[in-house]
């Protein structure tokens, strides 16, 4: 379970992201972040694991206390909550295995990571992953050669690689196409359910966010305006949380979305990862 | 606002001419043309068969530039880190050393770096050698240190998240991102040596530089044309492998 | 979990760089052969080298502190000497390399000119500024005007090339655009050509100077003024607390002309 508590932060340009966010993510629950831009939810997540140091609060991970923790003991608990980036942030120039591989770089010491030479029940894992997301024959592939949804896929399979308790997604989907959206979102989800991690899934796309989390919060200027289920994301709701919209064609729009799902889905080299996603989905 | 500028120019342009042309013996000057056609007179033909004599001194001077090279790019590479803003481990005192290193190696010549290691290690190749790489660390950091500030930091920082430790993070998310920046800025550095290292025989550091003395002494002026010819064609085959291996690299 | 098969145990290697074992074994044993050569054959006299190294020691405690006043008079005329050569000869070069650079572009010269000016720029970027200064010497006699012929011609090798391969890669639809109104040539290149290429050649300019202020400090070594001259005499008189006054002084100046150029380089662009 992950709890904050009053976490603050203050830049050093005096902007306050967050003034005192308190919130609690029960084990297993996929939970969204909305939030129009500025927001602070980037920030949110980042002090989690502190790859931005929040100026007040406190980070609870099932009763650690990640805010006060040295640089060994924070490195440790980084390996326990995977991280999977807006633009992929794939080292470009690895290849695909070495992407994965690297999410193992918490386990192994210096000369074993620098020298490739990861044990075999590590090599097996990142095999598996990129199994079950349908990369295994990109292995070897530059990074840079894949395309976007791609890179996303290895770039959950490096966070999933940490074998971590807690999944920290920062807008997975903002440079997707919709279709691909969809497609990462529901791969995520899926595996969260497979592994029974909590996930905090910070997303722009409030439709998306309707489709696939259990809980909904919205955060606006450093503070929690929502929280609670996706259906009780009312055009009153997201006006509190965007400002004045017509919200009607969005909340329609999810329902029409959800029928006309599964169409057109057929094309080229995506249908098989399609079908074992299904696949999966019914085991 | 502009013609200030030529004008401002223009002055100081005069002002140093006459302070130049105080310390000039203009009966020298007068005289350089034909003091030219003589010497071109004296330099042909270039004396082909003392070829056999130079094969070692060129071997010398590759040399020279290779493996000054090579220590130039051992040093650069930790001064380069220290010196770039994002990795640098100290701001306040291991940066300015850096770049203080980085300063004083790119200002001074490599033939003055020569002149001094002459005079402390004695003459021959393995001064140059020194020479040349003290030289090169400044330039080679320099270009090195700004390709690390430009990588992306999004890499660097996925890296982080994963609990990687600070050594696994640089060879992880920094090192592949420059990796094609140094190799390029190695054989960019070495062609230049090439040329560098043709000179530090002047002052004793070994290479080709040492028969071009030797025979400008001597006024043995055909020596002097064969090894002129040499050197042109060192420089432009070096000029040609770099760029080919740059071309391949990028 | 998952219903997807995998096979445990399937080993995983990085793939090597280069991917032809034979190329790669080949390229990996020359550069091994060429090293083993190449220090091998590089004689290392340490005894000599032991010796120097209270020489090395000495001339590093010559920079704590310093010594400027011994040798001030000359090392204030050779600095000033490099500083007005540095100064002409930039000017005078880059004044040259003007029209030898347009003569060196593809697409403004006829051909025959355009390989004479190719020639004179290779010979010029071919040989280090100090081959240059001995003939200088020879010619023109010791003292800081050979000194600023070398500067020059060696200005015009760099300057010359970069101002041709910039005017090469301008664009040439502005270029046509000109060119359509019926200018004359030298309004075309006023109009058409200098917007272009002018902010970066200021830049370069400004770079130059700052490599010509640094090689005026070794054509003194063969005679052709400056401070180099001065330099060489400390060091064979074992003067390394002049050396060291001298040497910080070359780093101050280069560290304000570098200074100042990019501060001028931003105001330009």
């Amino acid at each position: 379970m992950l709890r904050l508590q009053n976490l603050k932060k203050q830049y050093k340009t005096g902007d306050l992201a967050l003034k005192g966010v308190d919130l609690e993510v029960p084990d297993g629950q996929i939970m969204a972040l909305i939030g129009p831009s500025g927001a602070g939810k980037s920030t949110l997540i980042r002090c989690i694991n502190r790859l931005v140091e929040p100026t007040g609060g406190k980070v609870f991970l099932n009763e650690l206390e990640l805010s006060n923790l040295g640089a060994g003991a924070l490195r440790r608990a980084r390996r326990r909550m995977g991280m999977i980036f807006q633009e992929y942030a794939l080292v470009e120039r690895l290849s695909v295995m070495e992407n994965v591989l690297s999410g193992r770089l918490g386990y192994v010491g210096f000369w074993r990571s620098y020298l490739r030479k990861y044990p075999q029940s590590d090599v097996d894992e990142a095999f598996r992953l990129l199994g079950r997301v349908g990369l295994d024959h990109m292995v070897d592939k530059r990074a840079d050669e894949l395309s976007g949804g791609q890179r996303q896929r290895v770039g959950i399979c490096r966070a999933l690689a940490q074998d971590p308790e807690l999944l920290l997604v920062d807008e997975p989907t903002a440079s997707l196409d919709p279709k691909t959206s969809r497609q990462i979102m529901r791969l995520i989800c899926e595996l969260c359910k497979e592994r029974k991690l909590s996930a905090i899934i910070n997303i722009h796309d409030v439709m998306l966010a309707q489709m696939f989390a259990e809980r909904i919060v919205g955060l606006k200027l450093g503070e929690i305006v929502y929280d609670g289920p996706p259906d009780g994301l009312t055009s009153d709701v997201l006006t509190e949380i965007y400002g004045e919209e017509d919200w009607e064609a969005t909340i329609r729009k999810v329902d029409e979305d959800e029928n006309g799902e599964s169409e057109g889905e057929a094309d080229g080299h995506l249908a098989p990862i399609l079908d074992r996603d299904r696949m999966a989905g019914a085991t | 606002m502009i013609w200030a500028g030529y004008l401002t120019v223009g002055m100081i342009f005069v002002y140093c001419w006459n302070l130049v042309s105080e310390t000039t013996i203009w009966m020298f000057v007068w005289d350089a043309h034909n003091q030219a056609v003589d010497l071109g007179e004296r330099m042909v033909p270039p004396k082909w068969d003392y070829m056999s004599k130079l094969w070692w001194p060129i071997w010398d001077t590759l040399n020279i530039a290779t493996l000054g090279t090579v220590l130039a790019l051992i040093m650069a590479v930790p001064v380069a880190f220290f010196a770039a803003r994002n990795t640098t481990p100290s701001t306040v005192i291991l940066r300015p050393i850096a770049l203080f290193i980085i300063v004083a190696s790119r200002s001074i010549n490599s033939l003055i770096w020569a002149l001094m290691l002459v005079t402390i290690l004695g003459p021959g190749v393995f001064a140059g050698i020194i020479a040349i790489g003290l030289r090169s660390i400044g330039f080679c950091a320099k270009l090195l240190y700004e390709a690390i500030e430009e990588i992306d930091e999004q890499q660097v920082e996925a890296i982080r998240a994963t609990g990687a430790s600070g050594p696994q993070i640089l060879v992880y998310g920094v090192v592949p991102q420059i990796l094609p920046a140094f190799a390029g800025i190695s054989v960019f550095r070495w062609d230049i040596n090439i040329r560098e290292s043709t000179v530090l025989g002047l002052v004793g550091a070994g290479g080709i530089g040492l028969q071009l003395n030797a025979s400008i002494t001597n006024l043995a002026w055909t020596q002097v044309s064969l090894i002129l010819l040499v050197i042109i064609a060192t420089v432009v085959l070096s000029e040609w492998v770099s760029a080919k291996v740059r071309h391949a690299i990028i | 979990m998952t219903g997807i098969a995998y096979t445990p145990g399937r080993r995983w290697k990085k793939p090597p760089l280069i991917t032809s074992p034979l190329l790669r074994w080949s390229l990996g044993l020359g550069i091994a052969v060429y090293l083993a050569l190449a220090l091998g054959t590089t004689e290392i006299d340490w005894g000599r080298v032991a010796e120097g190294i209270p020489r090395g020691l000495r001339f590093i405690t010559g920079f704590f502190p310093p010594d400027f006043v011994t040798r001030w008079d000359e090392i204030f005329q050779g600095i000033s000497e490099s500083l007005w050569m540095t100064v002409i000869s930039t000017v005078v070069g880059i004044a040259l390399s003007i029209p030898i650079g347009l003569g060196a572009a593809r697409n403004l010269a006829p051909r025959p000119v355009y390989y004479f000016c190719r020639a004179v720029l290779a010979v010029s970027r071919s040989f280090q500024e100090i081959i240059i200064a001995i003939f200088c010497v020879k010619l023109f006699g010791f003292g800081p005007f050979a000194g600023f012929v070398t500067l020059s011609f060696a200005t015009i090798g760099f300057y010359g090339k970069l101002l041709a391969e910039d005017i090469e890669d301008m664009d040439p639809v502005q270029a046509e655009a000109v060119r359509a109104t019926g200018a004359g040539w030298f309004q075309w290149l006023n109009y058409a050509v200098q917007p272009q290429v002018l902010p970066r050649m200021i830049g370069l300019g400004l770079y130059r100077l700052d490599i010509n202020f640094r090689e005026s400090a070794v054509v003194g070594i063969v005679g052709a003024g400056g401070i180099g001259a001065t330099l060489n005499t400390a060091f064979d008189r074992y003067e390394f607390e002049s050396a060291a006054a001298i040497l910080l002084i070359i780093i101050a100046i280069v560290m304000a002309v570098e200074y100042t150029s990019s501060f001028v380089r931003k105001w330009v662009q």
